[in-house]
Protein backbone atom coordinates (compact mmCIF):
# COMPACT_ATOMS: atom_id res chain seq x y z
CA UNK A 1 0.00 0.00 0.00
CA UNK A 2 2.74 2.42 1.07
CA UNK A 3 4.79 1.27 -1.90
CA UNK A 4 1.96 2.09 -4.28
CA UNK A 5 1.37 5.52 -2.71
CA UNK A 6 5.04 6.36 -3.12
CA UNK A 7 4.97 5.19 -6.72
CA UNK A 8 1.92 7.32 -7.49
CA UNK A 9 3.63 10.34 -5.89
CA UNK A 10 6.77 9.89 -8.00
CA UNK A 11 4.84 9.24 -11.20
CA UNK A 12 2.53 12.23 -10.66
CA UNK A 13 5.40 14.60 -9.96
CA UNK A 14 7.29 13.25 -13.00
CA UNK A 15 4.35 14.04 -15.28
CA UNK A 16 3.62 17.35 -13.61
CA UNK A 17 7.18 18.63 -13.75
CA UNK A 18 7.58 17.42 -17.34
CA UNK A 19 4.50 19.44 -18.31
CA UNK A 20 5.71 22.51 -16.43
CA UNK A 21 9.11 22.09 -18.05
CA UNK A 22 7.74 22.45 -21.60
CA UNK A 23 5.23 25.18 -20.78
CA UNK A 24 7.43 27.65 -18.85
CA UNK A 25 8.44 30.72 -20.82
CA UNK A 26 11.63 31.24 -18.87
CA UNK A 27 14.25 28.67 -19.97
CA UNK A 28 15.96 28.71 -16.56
CA UNK A 29 12.69 27.67 -14.93
CA UNK A 30 12.35 24.90 -17.52
CA UNK A 31 15.79 23.60 -16.60
CA UNK A 32 14.91 23.64 -12.91
CA UNK A 33 11.71 21.68 -13.52
CA UNK A 34 13.79 19.22 -15.51
CA UNK A 35 15.98 18.83 -12.42
CA UNK A 36 12.86 18.01 -10.40
CA UNK A 37 11.90 15.48 -13.07
CA UNK A 38 15.33 13.78 -12.91
CA UNK A 39 15.07 13.58 -9.14
CA UNK A 40 11.74 11.81 -9.27
CA UNK A 41 12.89 9.44 -12.01
CA UNK A 42 15.80 8.55 -9.71
CA UNK A 43 13.19 7.96 -7.01
CA UNK A 44 11.39 5.51 -9.30
CA UNK A 45 14.67 3.64 -9.81
CA UNK A 46 15.16 3.42 -6.04
CA UNK A 47 11.64 2.05 -5.73
CA UNK A 48 12.66 -0.73 -8.15
CA UNK A 49 15.76 -1.50 -6.03
CA UNK A 50 18.00 -0.19 -8.82
CA UNK A 51 20.03 2.07 -6.52
CA UNK A 52 23.01 2.21 -8.85
CA UNK A 53 20.90 3.45 -11.75
CA UNK A 54 19.35 6.08 -9.47
CA UNK A 55 22.78 7.37 -8.48
CA UNK A 56 23.97 7.35 -12.09
CA UNK A 57 20.82 9.19 -13.14
CA UNK A 58 21.63 11.96 -10.68
CA UNK A 59 25.39 12.08 -11.29
CA UNK A 60 25.29 11.95 -15.10
CA UNK A 61 22.06 13.71 -16.02
CA UNK A 62 21.44 16.10 -13.14
CA UNK A 63 25.04 16.64 -12.07
CA UNK A 64 26.74 16.95 -15.43
CA UNK A 65 24.50 17.36 -18.47
CA UNK A 66 21.81 19.58 -16.96
CA UNK A 67 24.38 21.84 -15.29
CA UNK A 68 25.89 22.51 -18.72
CA UNK A 69 22.40 23.28 -20.09
CA UNK A 70 21.80 25.69 -17.25
CA UNK A 71 25.16 27.29 -17.91
CA UNK A 72 24.34 27.85 -21.60
CA UNK A 73 20.79 29.05 -20.90
CA UNK A 74 22.02 31.55 -18.32
CA UNK A 75 24.58 32.94 -20.75
CA UNK A 76 21.94 33.43 -23.45
CA UNK A 77 19.63 36.40 -23.43
CA UNK A 78 16.57 35.11 -21.61
CA UNK A 79 14.26 38.02 -22.44
CA UNK A 80 14.44 37.43 -26.16
CA UNK A 81 13.48 33.80 -25.72
CA UNK A 82 10.40 34.57 -23.62
CA UNK A 83 9.15 37.19 -26.11
CA UNK A 84 9.42 34.88 -29.13
CA UNK A 85 6.30 33.09 -30.42
CA UNK A 86 5.95 29.57 -29.10
CA UNK A 87 4.93 27.86 -32.37
CA UNK A 88 5.91 28.17 -36.00
CA UNK A 89 3.88 27.36 -39.14
CA UNK A 90 4.58 23.64 -38.91
CA UNK A 91 2.56 23.22 -35.73
CA UNK A 92 -0.28 21.11 -37.27
CA UNK A 93 2.26 18.53 -38.46
CA UNK A 94 4.04 18.47 -35.13
CA UNK A 95 0.73 18.03 -33.31
CA UNK A 96 -0.20 15.20 -35.62
CA UNK A 97 3.06 13.34 -35.02
CA UNK A 98 2.81 13.92 -31.30
CA UNK A 99 -0.68 12.47 -31.21
CA UNK A 100 0.43 9.50 -33.33
CA UNK A 101 3.31 8.70 -31.00
CA UNK A 102 1.20 9.00 -27.86
CA UNK A 103 -1.52 6.85 -29.46
CA UNK A 104 1.11 4.22 -30.25
CA UNK A 105 2.45 4.26 -26.71
CA UNK A 106 -0.99 4.00 -25.13
CA UNK A 107 -1.96 1.22 -27.56
CA UNK A 108 1.14 -0.78 -26.63
CA UNK A 109 0.66 -0.21 -22.91
CA UNK A 110 -3.01 -1.19 -23.02
CA UNK A 111 -2.35 -4.32 -25.12
CA UNK A 112 0.75 -5.46 -23.33
CA UNK A 113 0.62 -7.71 -20.29
CA UNK A 114 2.68 -6.89 -17.23
CA UNK A 115 3.73 -9.36 -14.55
CA UNK A 116 2.56 -7.07 -11.78
CA UNK A 117 0.98 -3.73 -11.08
CA UNK A 118 3.08 -0.66 -11.62
CA UNK A 119 5.66 -0.28 -8.88
CA UNK A 120 4.67 -3.55 -7.22
CA UNK A 121 7.45 -5.78 -8.44
CA UNK A 122 10.88 -4.67 -7.28
CA UNK A 123 13.87 -5.81 -9.25
CA UNK A 124 15.81 -8.56 -7.52
CA UNK A 125 18.67 -7.05 -5.58
CA UNK A 126 21.27 -8.70 -7.80
CA UNK A 127 20.14 -6.86 -10.94
CA UNK A 128 20.57 -3.46 -9.38
CA UNK A 129 23.95 -4.16 -7.82
CA UNK A 130 27.07 -2.68 -9.31
CA UNK A 131 28.92 -5.99 -9.43
CA UNK A 132 26.28 -7.78 -11.50
CA UNK A 133 25.78 -4.80 -13.75
CA UNK A 134 29.53 -4.70 -14.38
CA UNK A 135 29.71 -8.41 -15.12
CA UNK A 136 26.82 -8.15 -17.60
CA UNK A 137 28.34 -5.09 -19.29
CA UNK A 138 31.80 -6.60 -19.67
CA UNK A 139 30.74 -10.08 -20.78
CA UNK A 140 27.34 -10.36 -22.44
CA UNK A 141 27.05 -6.78 -23.70
CA UNK A 142 30.75 -6.10 -24.25
CA UNK A 143 30.48 -5.17 -27.95
CA UNK A 144 27.53 -2.73 -27.65
CA UNK A 145 29.20 -1.22 -24.58
CA UNK A 146 32.47 -0.64 -26.41
CA UNK A 147 30.66 0.73 -29.48
CA UNK A 148 28.83 3.21 -27.25
CA UNK A 149 32.09 4.36 -25.70
CA UNK A 150 33.70 4.77 -29.14
CA UNK A 151 30.74 6.92 -30.22
CA UNK A 152 31.19 9.07 -27.12
CA UNK A 153 34.90 9.38 -27.89
CA UNK A 154 34.08 10.50 -31.45
CA UNK A 155 31.78 13.14 -29.97
CA UNK A 156 34.56 14.38 -27.69
CA UNK A 157 37.16 14.52 -30.45
CA UNK A 158 34.65 16.24 -32.74
CA UNK A 159 33.95 18.92 -30.15
CA UNK A 160 37.67 19.54 -29.69
CA UNK A 161 38.17 19.77 -33.45
CA UNK A 162 35.32 22.28 -33.83
CA UNK A 163 36.53 24.42 -30.96
CA UNK A 164 40.19 24.38 -31.94
CA UNK A 165 41.64 27.33 -33.79
CA UNK A 166 43.28 26.18 -37.01
CA UNK A 167 46.78 27.57 -37.38
CA UNK A 168 48.13 28.16 -40.86
CA UNK B 1 -0.79 -4.37 16.77
CA UNK B 2 1.28 -5.08 13.72
CA UNK B 3 0.82 -1.47 12.65
CA UNK B 4 1.98 -0.28 16.04
CA UNK B 5 5.14 -2.37 15.77
CA UNK B 6 5.75 -1.01 12.28
CA UNK B 7 5.38 2.60 13.45
CA UNK B 8 7.70 1.97 16.40
CA UNK B 9 10.19 0.38 14.04
CA UNK B 10 10.14 3.49 11.84
CA UNK B 11 10.58 5.68 14.93
CA UNK B 12 13.54 3.65 16.19
CA UNK B 13 15.34 3.10 12.90
CA UNK B 14 14.64 6.39 11.11
CA UNK B 15 13.23 9.21 13.25
CA UNK B 16 15.53 8.96 16.28
CA UNK B 17 18.78 8.50 14.30
CA UNK B 18 17.84 11.35 11.97
CA UNK B 19 17.01 13.63 14.90
CA UNK B 20 20.32 12.82 16.61
CA UNK B 21 22.21 13.38 13.37
CA UNK B 22 20.42 16.68 12.75
CA UNK B 23 21.33 17.89 16.22
CA UNK B 24 24.94 16.87 15.65
CA UNK B 25 25.13 18.74 12.33
CA UNK B 26 23.49 21.91 13.69
CA UNK B 27 25.78 21.95 16.72
CA UNK B 28 28.71 21.49 14.38
CA UNK B 29 27.59 24.24 12.03
CA UNK B 30 27.30 26.65 14.96
CA UNK B 31 30.48 25.75 16.79
CA UNK B 32 32.67 25.22 13.72
CA UNK B 33 32.19 28.90 12.95
CA UNK B 34 33.45 29.64 16.48
CA UNK B 35 36.37 27.25 16.00
CA UNK B 36 37.21 28.84 12.66
CA UNK B 37 37.10 32.39 14.01
CA UNK B 38 39.19 31.53 17.07
CA UNK B 39 41.78 29.52 15.12
CA UNK B 40 42.14 32.21 12.47
CA UNK B 41 42.41 34.86 15.17
CA UNK B 42 45.16 33.01 17.03
CA UNK B 43 47.05 32.39 13.81
CA UNK B 44 46.89 36.13 13.09
CA UNK B 45 47.82 37.18 16.67
CA UNK B 46 44.34 38.39 17.53
CA UNK B 47 41.90 37.33 20.26
CA UNK B 48 38.84 36.51 18.14
CA UNK B 49 35.34 36.66 19.66
CA UNK B 50 35.66 37.53 23.38
CA UNK B 51 32.47 39.30 24.43
CA UNK B 52 29.67 36.70 24.63
CA UNK B 53 30.40 34.35 27.52
CA UNK B 54 33.80 33.04 28.63
CA UNK B 55 36.24 33.76 25.76
CA UNK B 56 33.26 34.23 23.45
CA UNK B 57 31.95 30.69 23.94
CA UNK B 58 28.34 31.87 23.43
CA UNK B 59 29.16 33.75 20.23
CA UNK B 60 27.49 31.22 17.86
CA UNK B 61 24.25 31.51 19.85
CA UNK B 62 24.41 35.30 19.73
CA UNK B 63 25.05 35.12 15.97
CA UNK B 64 22.14 32.74 15.50
CA UNK B 65 19.73 34.99 17.42
CA UNK B 66 20.92 38.02 15.48
CA UNK B 67 20.49 36.35 12.08
CA UNK B 68 17.12 34.94 13.08
CA UNK B 69 15.69 38.38 13.87
CA UNK B 70 17.20 40.19 10.88
CA UNK B 71 14.83 41.47 8.26
CA UNK B 72 14.41 39.01 5.40
CA UNK B 73 14.86 41.02 2.20
CA UNK B 74 14.00 39.69 -1.24
CA UNK B 75 15.24 42.13 -3.93
CA UNK B 76 12.45 43.62 -6.05
CA UNK B 77 13.98 42.45 -9.35
CA UNK B 78 14.84 39.00 -8.04
CA UNK B 79 13.21 35.82 -9.30
CA UNK B 80 11.29 35.21 -6.09
CA UNK B 81 10.79 31.44 -6.06
CA UNK B 82 14.22 30.54 -7.32
CA UNK B 83 15.69 32.99 -4.81
CA UNK B 84 13.85 31.25 -1.96
CA UNK B 85 14.54 27.68 -3.08
CA UNK B 86 18.28 28.10 -3.82
CA UNK B 87 19.63 28.12 -0.22
CA UNK B 88 17.25 25.29 0.66
CA UNK B 89 18.66 23.08 -2.12
CA UNK B 90 22.20 23.73 -0.98
CA UNK B 91 21.42 23.04 2.69
CA UNK B 92 19.24 19.97 2.09
CA UNK B 93 21.83 18.38 -0.17
CA UNK B 94 24.61 18.82 2.36
CA UNK B 95 22.44 17.55 5.23
CA UNK B 96 21.25 14.56 3.18
CA UNK B 97 24.80 13.32 2.60
CA UNK B 98 25.11 12.52 6.31
CA UNK B 99 22.56 9.70 6.29
CA UNK B 100 24.92 7.20 4.64
CA UNK B 101 27.96 8.03 6.78
CA UNK B 102 28.80 5.30 9.29
CA UNK B 103 30.10 6.83 12.53
CA UNK B 104 31.27 3.53 13.95
CA UNK B 105 30.53 -0.20 14.07
CA UNK B 106 27.24 -1.23 15.73
CA UNK B 107 27.69 -0.36 19.39
CA UNK B 108 26.61 -2.42 22.41
CA UNK B 109 27.00 0.59 24.73
CA UNK B 110 29.93 -0.96 26.66
CA UNK B 111 28.36 -4.40 26.82
CA UNK B 112 24.92 -3.35 28.13
CA UNK B 113 23.08 -4.58 25.04
CA UNK B 114 23.15 -8.10 23.65
CA UNK B 115 24.98 -8.52 20.31
CA UNK B 116 21.74 -8.88 18.32
CA UNK B 117 20.39 -5.62 19.79
CA UNK B 118 23.51 -3.59 19.00
CA UNK B 119 22.69 -0.07 17.87
CA UNK B 120 24.07 0.78 14.40
CA UNK B 121 25.72 4.20 14.26
CA UNK B 122 24.34 5.13 10.87
CA UNK B 123 20.91 6.00 9.52
CA UNK B 124 21.13 3.75 6.49
CA UNK B 125 23.85 1.47 5.24
CA UNK B 126 23.44 2.05 1.51
CA UNK B 127 25.31 -0.30 -0.84
CA UNK B 128 26.26 2.59 -3.09
CA UNK B 129 27.06 5.00 -0.25
CA UNK B 130 29.99 6.65 -2.02
CA UNK B 131 28.02 7.28 -5.20
CA UNK B 132 25.16 8.71 -3.17
CA UNK B 133 27.46 11.28 -1.56
CA UNK B 134 28.95 12.11 -4.97
CA UNK B 135 25.49 12.58 -6.52
CA UNK B 136 24.34 14.91 -3.74
CA UNK B 137 27.54 16.93 -3.98
CA UNK B 138 26.93 17.50 -7.67
CA UNK B 139 23.30 18.53 -7.09
CA UNK B 140 24.45 21.07 -4.47
CA UNK B 141 25.98 23.09 -7.31
CA UNK B 142 22.45 23.99 -8.41
CA UNK B 143 21.87 25.87 -5.17
CA UNK B 144 24.88 28.07 -5.88
CA UNK B 145 23.97 28.70 -9.53
CA UNK B 146 20.32 29.39 -8.74
CA UNK B 147 21.19 31.79 -5.91
CA UNK B 148 23.49 33.80 -8.17
CA UNK B 149 21.08 33.89 -11.09
CA UNK B 150 17.93 34.66 -9.09
CA UNK B 151 19.52 37.58 -7.22
CA UNK B 152 19.64 39.56 -10.47
CA UNK B 153 22.93 41.11 -9.43
CA UNK B 154 26.04 41.07 -11.57
CA UNK B 155 28.37 40.19 -8.70
CA UNK B 156 26.13 37.31 -7.68
CA UNK B 157 25.95 36.05 -11.25
CA UNK B 158 29.72 36.24 -11.70
CA UNK B 159 30.17 34.39 -8.43
CA UNK B 160 27.83 31.61 -9.43
CA UNK B 161 29.44 31.27 -12.87
CA UNK B 162 32.80 30.86 -11.23
CA UNK B 163 31.39 28.41 -8.78
CA UNK B 164 29.70 26.30 -11.44
CA UNK B 165 32.81 26.10 -13.61
CA UNK B 166 34.96 25.33 -10.58
CA UNK B 167 32.68 22.63 -9.25
CA UNK B 168 32.36 20.91 -12.64
CA UNK B 169 36.13 20.96 -13.08
CA UNK B 170 37.00 19.65 -9.62
CA UNK B 171 34.26 17.05 -9.51
CA UNK B 172 36.14 14.98 -12.08
CA UNK B 173 39.43 14.48 -10.16
CA UNK B 174 37.32 13.99 -7.03
CA UNK B 175 35.29 11.24 -8.68
CA UNK B 176 38.49 9.57 -9.91
CA UNK B 177 40.03 9.74 -6.43
CA UNK B 178 36.90 8.13 -4.99
CA UNK B 179 36.89 5.46 -7.70
CA UNK B 180 40.50 4.65 -6.88
CA UNK B 181 39.56 4.14 -3.23
CA UNK B 182 36.61 2.00 -4.29
CA UNK B 183 39.00 -0.08 -6.39
CA UNK B 184 41.30 -0.56 -3.39
CA UNK B 185 38.43 -1.52 -1.09
CA UNK B 186 36.44 -3.49 -3.65
CA UNK B 187 33.16 -1.94 -2.50
CA UNK B 188 31.06 1.20 -2.79
CA UNK B 189 29.76 0.74 0.74
CA UNK B 190 31.38 3.11 3.25
CA UNK B 191 31.30 0.55 6.07
CA UNK B 192 33.10 -1.99 3.91
CA UNK B 193 35.64 0.63 2.82
CA UNK B 194 36.51 1.09 6.50
CA UNK B 195 36.60 -2.65 7.14
CA UNK B 196 38.94 -3.12 4.17
CA UNK B 197 41.49 -0.94 5.99
CA UNK B 198 41.67 -3.15 9.08
CA UNK B 199 45.22 -4.30 8.35
CA UNK B 200 46.54 -1.14 6.75
CA UNK B 201 44.98 2.29 6.26
CA UNK B 202 44.79 3.31 2.61
CA UNK B 203 47.01 6.33 3.25
CA UNK B 204 49.89 3.91 3.97
CA UNK B 205 49.63 2.10 0.62
CA UNK B 206 51.91 3.06 -2.29
CA UNK B 207 49.30 5.15 -4.12
CA UNK B 208 47.47 6.28 -0.97
CA UNK B 209 49.21 9.65 -0.43
CA UNK B 210 48.65 10.67 -4.07
CA UNK B 211 44.95 9.78 -3.96
CA UNK B 212 44.65 11.55 -0.62
CA UNK B 213 46.20 14.68 -2.11
CA UNK B 214 43.81 14.53 -5.09
CA UNK B 215 40.78 14.15 -2.86
CA UNK B 216 41.91 16.80 -0.38
CA UNK B 217 42.47 19.43 -3.08
CA UNK B 218 39.25 18.72 -4.96
CA UNK B 219 37.32 18.46 -1.69
CA UNK B 220 38.45 21.93 -0.63
CA UNK B 221 37.60 23.27 -4.10
CA UNK B 222 34.19 21.59 -3.94
CA UNK B 223 33.36 23.29 -0.65
CA UNK B 224 34.43 26.69 -2.06
CA UNK B 225 36.97 27.28 0.68
CA UNK B 226 40.25 29.18 0.53
CA UNK B 227 42.47 29.02 -1.53
CA UNK B 228 39.63 28.07 -3.91
CA UNK B 229 37.06 30.60 -2.65
CA UNK B 230 36.81 32.58 -5.90
CA UNK B 231 32.99 32.32 -6.02
CA UNK B 232 32.83 34.46 -2.88
CA UNK B 233 36.03 36.47 -3.31
CA UNK B 234 35.18 39.49 -1.16
CA UNK B 235 37.83 41.76 -2.66
CA UNK B 236 36.31 41.59 -6.14
CA UNK B 237 32.74 40.23 -5.90
CA UNK B 238 31.36 41.71 -2.63
CA UNK B 239 30.31 38.29 -1.33
CA UNK B 240 29.80 36.36 -4.56
CA UNK B 241 26.66 34.33 -5.08
CA UNK B 242 25.05 35.20 -1.73
CA UNK B 243 25.55 38.97 -1.90
CA UNK B 244 21.80 39.69 -1.88
CA UNK B 245 20.85 37.30 0.92
CA UNK B 246 19.99 38.41 4.44
CA UNK B 247 18.92 36.92 7.75
CA UNK B 248 18.15 33.22 7.96
CA UNK B 249 18.60 32.60 4.24
CA UNK B 250 22.12 33.99 4.54
CA UNK B 251 22.68 31.73 7.55
CA UNK B 252 21.59 28.72 5.48
CA UNK B 253 24.53 29.23 3.12
CA UNK B 254 26.85 29.24 6.09
CA UNK B 255 25.30 26.14 7.61
CA UNK B 256 25.59 24.38 4.24
CA UNK B 257 29.23 25.37 3.94
CA UNK B 258 30.12 24.03 7.38
CA UNK B 259 28.06 20.87 6.86
CA UNK B 260 29.90 20.30 3.57
CA UNK B 261 33.20 20.78 5.35
CA UNK B 262 32.24 18.08 7.85
CA UNK B 263 31.21 15.73 5.03
CA UNK B 264 34.53 16.17 3.24
CA UNK B 265 36.46 15.67 6.51
CA UNK B 266 34.38 12.57 7.28
CA UNK B 267 35.01 11.11 3.83
CA UNK B 268 38.75 11.79 4.10
CA UNK B 269 38.85 10.03 7.47
CA UNK B 270 36.75 7.13 6.23
CA UNK B 271 38.44 6.63 2.88
CA UNK B 272 42.10 7.15 3.79
CA UNK B 273 42.56 7.14 7.55
CA UNK B 274 40.64 4.03 8.53
CA UNK B 275 37.45 5.72 9.72
CA UNK B 276 36.80 4.59 13.28
CA UNK B 277 39.75 2.15 13.35
CA UNK B 278 42.30 3.03 16.03
CA UNK B 279 45.83 4.05 15.11
CA UNK B 280 48.26 1.16 15.57
CA UNK B 281 52.04 1.53 15.49
CA UNK B 282 53.54 -1.18 13.24
CA UNK B 283 50.81 -3.77 13.95
CA UNK B 284 52.10 -6.13 11.28
CA UNK B 285 55.79 -6.06 12.23
CA UNK B 286 56.22 -8.86 14.73
CA UNK B 287 59.57 -7.86 16.27
CA UNK B 288 58.24 -4.37 17.07
CA UNK B 289 54.87 -5.54 18.30
CA UNK B 290 56.66 -7.57 20.94
CA UNK B 291 58.33 -4.50 22.38
CA UNK B 292 56.46 -3.67 25.54
CA UNK B 293 56.03 0.15 25.30
CA UNK B 294 54.73 0.03 21.75
CA UNK B 295 52.31 -2.77 22.39
CA UNK B 296 51.05 -0.98 25.53
CA UNK B 297 50.41 2.15 23.46
CA UNK B 298 48.63 0.04 20.84
CA UNK B 299 46.46 -1.59 23.50
CA UNK B 300 45.62 1.78 25.02
CA UNK B 301 44.64 3.15 21.63
CA UNK B 302 42.42 0.13 20.94
CA UNK B 303 40.57 0.87 24.19
CA UNK B 304 39.34 4.28 22.96
CA UNK B 305 35.75 4.03 21.60
CA UNK B 306 35.64 3.93 17.77
CA UNK B 307 33.33 6.96 17.49
CA UNK B 308 35.88 9.11 19.31
CA UNK B 309 38.58 7.98 16.87
CA UNK B 310 36.45 9.02 13.91
CA UNK B 311 35.53 12.38 15.44
CA UNK B 312 39.14 13.07 16.41
CA UNK B 313 40.23 12.50 12.81
CA UNK B 314 37.36 14.61 11.46
CA UNK B 315 38.15 17.58 13.67
CA UNK B 316 41.83 17.27 12.87
CA UNK B 317 41.04 17.62 9.15
CA UNK B 318 38.64 20.51 9.79
CA UNK B 319 41.48 22.19 11.66
CA UNK B 320 43.68 21.56 8.62
CA UNK B 321 41.09 23.28 6.36
CA UNK B 322 41.13 26.33 8.61
CA UNK B 323 44.91 26.20 8.75
CA UNK B 324 45.09 26.14 4.94
CA UNK B 325 42.71 29.11 4.80
CA UNK B 326 44.95 31.07 7.17
CA UNK B 327 48.09 30.16 5.23
CA UNK B 328 47.47 30.23 1.49
CA UNK B 329 46.44 33.20 -0.65
CA UNK B 330 43.60 32.87 -3.14
CA UNK B 331 44.43 31.43 -6.57
CA UNK B 332 43.93 33.34 -9.79
CA UNK B 333 41.03 32.03 -11.87
CA UNK B 334 43.07 30.76 -14.83
CA UNK B 335 45.50 29.05 -12.42
CA UNK B 336 42.55 27.33 -10.79
CA UNK B 337 41.23 25.92 -14.08
CA UNK B 338 44.68 24.97 -15.36
CA UNK B 339 45.46 23.17 -12.11
CA UNK B 340 42.36 21.03 -12.33
CA UNK B 341 42.44 20.09 -16.01
CA UNK B 342 46.20 19.93 -16.66
CA UNK B 343 47.55 18.55 -13.39
CA UNK B 344 44.88 16.92 -11.26
CA UNK B 345 42.98 15.13 -14.02
CA UNK B 346 45.99 13.42 -15.70
CA UNK B 347 47.41 12.60 -12.27
CA UNK B 348 44.15 11.01 -11.18
CA UNK B 349 43.93 8.91 -14.37
CA UNK B 350 47.51 7.67 -13.93
CA UNK B 351 46.86 6.86 -10.28
CA UNK B 352 43.75 4.89 -11.16
CA UNK B 353 45.70 2.82 -13.70
CA UNK B 354 48.59 2.30 -11.28
CA UNK B 355 46.17 1.18 -8.57
CA UNK B 356 44.55 -1.33 -10.92
CA UNK B 357 47.98 -2.81 -11.78
CA UNK B 358 49.10 -2.87 -8.14
CA UNK B 359 45.87 -4.56 -7.12
CA UNK B 360 46.28 -7.22 -9.83
CA UNK B 361 49.88 -7.78 -8.77
CA UNK B 362 48.76 -8.12 -5.15
CA UNK B 363 51.04 -5.31 -3.98
CA UNK B 364 48.34 -3.17 -2.42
Amino acid sequence: MLHKAIFIYFAAVCIGSALLMITRRNPVHSVLFMLLLFFHIAGLFVLLNAEFLAAVQLIVYAGAILILYLFVVMLLNVDRESAAPRANRYWPWLTLFGLLISAEISFLVLRGSFPADAGQQPMTLAVGSVRDLGIELYTKYLVPFEIASVILLVGLVGAVMLAKKIKD
Amino acid sequence: MADMAQILNIVYTILIPVAVLFGFIMLNAAYLSYMERKTLAWMQSRMGPMMAGYHGILQPIADGVKLFFKEDIIPAKADKWVFIVAPLILLVMSLASFVVIPFGPPTRLFGILSPENAVPLWVTNLNIGVLYVLALASIGTYGVIMAGWASNNKYSLLGSFRSAAQMISYEIPMAFAIITVVLMAGSLNLTEIVNAQTGKWFIFTYVGPVVFFLYLVSGIAETNRAPFDLPEAESELVAGFFTEYTGMRFAMFFMAEYANMVVVALLISIMFFGGWLPLQIFPSVSWLGGMAPISWVNTAMRAVPPVLWLLAKVYFFIFCFIWIRATLPRLRYDQLMKFSWKILLPLSLVTLLATAFLKQAGLL
